[in-house]
């Protein structure tokens, strides 16, 4: 499902390799971790695999893709194809819970009838079902979270990446969110999740990938990690 | 081609909540929009306006050759003849001394003293050759014409020209083309403004809402779904301008013809305005549509393809 092979980036000679000699393999239908300090290289690892930086070497092909060959213009494409959840939850501040979930859907061209089909049906499974006409700015930030899953997954998305959505949020607010992912991947959905919240870790038992100084420094099947 | 349907209508309903939600940014840039809309259309009615006062002068004018009486009636043909090849003449009309005598009489019909006098006489009128030219800016033609030997020695007088008319026309034609002159550069002037402002309200909205446009690029919309918005706003400042241009000037015609008494002002023919404008009505509200339209995308196109490009490291 996602593949990547000695990817290497580069930002500048000054600020070092962010990322060195990357290998990863992700099976479909797999629940990965990836942990690391900040600054290990975790986001920009999230940021290749969005397309939104190119690496300076290796190769990526996700869900079939390979990036190689993939055209600037064809990158709305790949986009669609991953849900996408960040830390700060990137919530359109003046639309309701239920436009800024019907939106993902909105801008490729879903007809009006199936987002009303469909929308209600992903606020249930990241339950918020009554919450539709709230605003983010009304909300806690562990629903502002799932508002956020909720639209990353309302497209039926092959991979699911989230990251450190936990990263603001109180460890009760963390691990409703943390549930919803299990939720997602037990659909069938590859998960990829950035932390570096232990306990989550350490709850969750799935494998866990450590990042240290750009390069994986362990790659663990139902590990747990000890916070620095 | 429904999924096309419903982004488009969706990009277009998005254009007008942007448009409204902008409102004091529009202001400005309509603004300027209107102005250089409603120069482009005076410009045009009083060009038209210019050059209606200009025909009804010039159909007045006409050059007269003055033949000696010892012109035969084969020349005096072939002379019409020469006359009417040339390029620049609209109609050359022979009049022989007889009719050239009728016409005498008929103008001075109340003078009794100049009545007598050419009856007194035997005929001293010349027979006359009457030029009608199409262009007066171009009569050196004809001029250079009848200034041959061969033609100068068949006229028993200097040719006519209408001198002083022709010099009042000379300083019409040049008002004119001075006027519209002006107002080239007045509509270029302002239309190049007017894009620009337009430019700098899409910069703005684009920077307001630049948090919104990296979300919708992190979900996957294309560059033209985030950019038709912009340009669906830009067109709407062109449609509503051009409108409202329409109506100041409808709306100033309607009180110049109703408080002005007089019809015309100086050389301004209103009331030819006002009919001229009053019948291509819905030509000139599309003109300006078409022209609003225009300024407001292309500057729109030009602000969202600057700002709108996708930035990848």
């Amino acid at each position: 499902m996602i593949l990547l092979d000695r990817v290497t980036k580069t930002y500048s000679k000054n600020l070092g390799t962010a990322l060195d000699r990357i290998s990863l393999h992700v099976e479909p239908k797999e629940f990965v971790i990836v942990v690391g300090q900040s600054g290990a290289g975790k986001t920009t690892l999230l940021r290749l695999l969005t397309r939104e930086e190119r690496p300076t070497s290796g190769k990526i092909i996700i869900g079939g893709i390979d990036y190689d060959k993939l055209k600037d213009k064809d990158i709305p494409l790949l986009r669609r194809k991953i849900g996408v959840v960040f830390q700060d939850f990137k919530l359109l501040p003046n639309k309701t819970v239920y436009e800024n979930v019907a939106f993902a859907l909105e801008i490729v061209g879903v007809s009006h009838k199936e987002i009303q089909h469909t929308v209600p049906k992903v606020l249930d499974i990241v339950n918020l079902t009554g919450k539709e006409k709230r605003m983010p700015q009304e909300l806690s930030g562990g629903e502002r979270q799932r508002v956020a899953i909720a639209r990353a997954i309302v497209r039926q998305p092959k991979i699911l990446i989230a990251d450190e959505p936990t990263g603001n949020l109180d460890p009760k607010h963390a691990w409703d969110v943390i549930k919803v992912l299990e939720k997602i991947n037990r659909y069938g959905t590859t998960v990829l999740l950035t932390t570096h919240n232990a306990e989550v870790v350490n709850k969750l038992k799935r494998r866990v990938v450590t990042i240290q100084n750009g390069r994986i420094a362990s790659d663990r099947a139902n590990a747990s990690y000890a916070q620095e | 081609m429904r999924r096309k349907y419903t982004t488009l209508w969706r990009i277009i309903h998005t254009g007008i909540v942007n448009f409204i939600r902008n409102a004091s940014l529009a202001i400005a840039a309509m603004a300027v929009m209107i102005v250089t809309l409603t120069i482009v259309l005076f410009s045009l009615i009083a060009n038209a306006t210019f050059a209606n006062t200009i025909n009804q002068i010039t159909s007045k004018i006409d050059i007269s050759v003055y033949l000696k009486d010892t012109v035969t009636p084969a020349q005096s043909s072939q002379l019409v003849a020469q006359l009417q090849k040339l390029p620049n003449t609209q109609s050359v009309t022979y009049l022989s001394k007889d009719q050239v005598l009728k016409n005498f009489i008929q103008q001075n019909a109340n003078n009794q003293q100049l009545q007598s006098a050419a009856d007194a006489t035997s005929n001293p009128l010349p027979a006359t050759i009457r030029i009608k030219p199409r262009d007066l800016n171009k009569i050196n033609d004809i001029k250079a014409f009848l200034d041959k030997p061969a033609v100068t020695a068949l006229e028993s007088e200097p040719t006519s020209y209408n001198g002083s008319l022709k010099q009042a026309i000379d300083n019409i034609t040049h008002a004119t083309n001075v006027l519209r002159e002006i107002g080239i550069i007045a509509v270029i002037v302002f239309a190049v403004v007017s894009a620009l402002i337009i430019f700098n309200t899409i910069q703005m909205a684009i920077f307001n809402r630049r948090d919104e446009i990296q979300i919708m690029r992190l979900l996957g919309a294309s560059t033209s779904y985030i950019r038709g918005p912009f340009i669906v706003e830009s067109a709407i400042y062109g449609l509503l301008s051009a409108v409202i241009s329409v109506l100041i000037v409808n709306s100033i015609f309607v009180a110049a013809s109703s408080t002005l008494q007089a019809t015309t002002f100086g050389l301004l023919d209103i009331g030819y305005a006002v009919t001229y404008f009053d019948h291509r009505f819905w030509k000139f509200l599309g003109m300006q549509l078409m022209v609003g339209i225009l300024i407001g995308t292309v500057s729109s196109v030009i602000a969202t393809r600057r700002y709108l490009k996708f930035k990848i490291k």
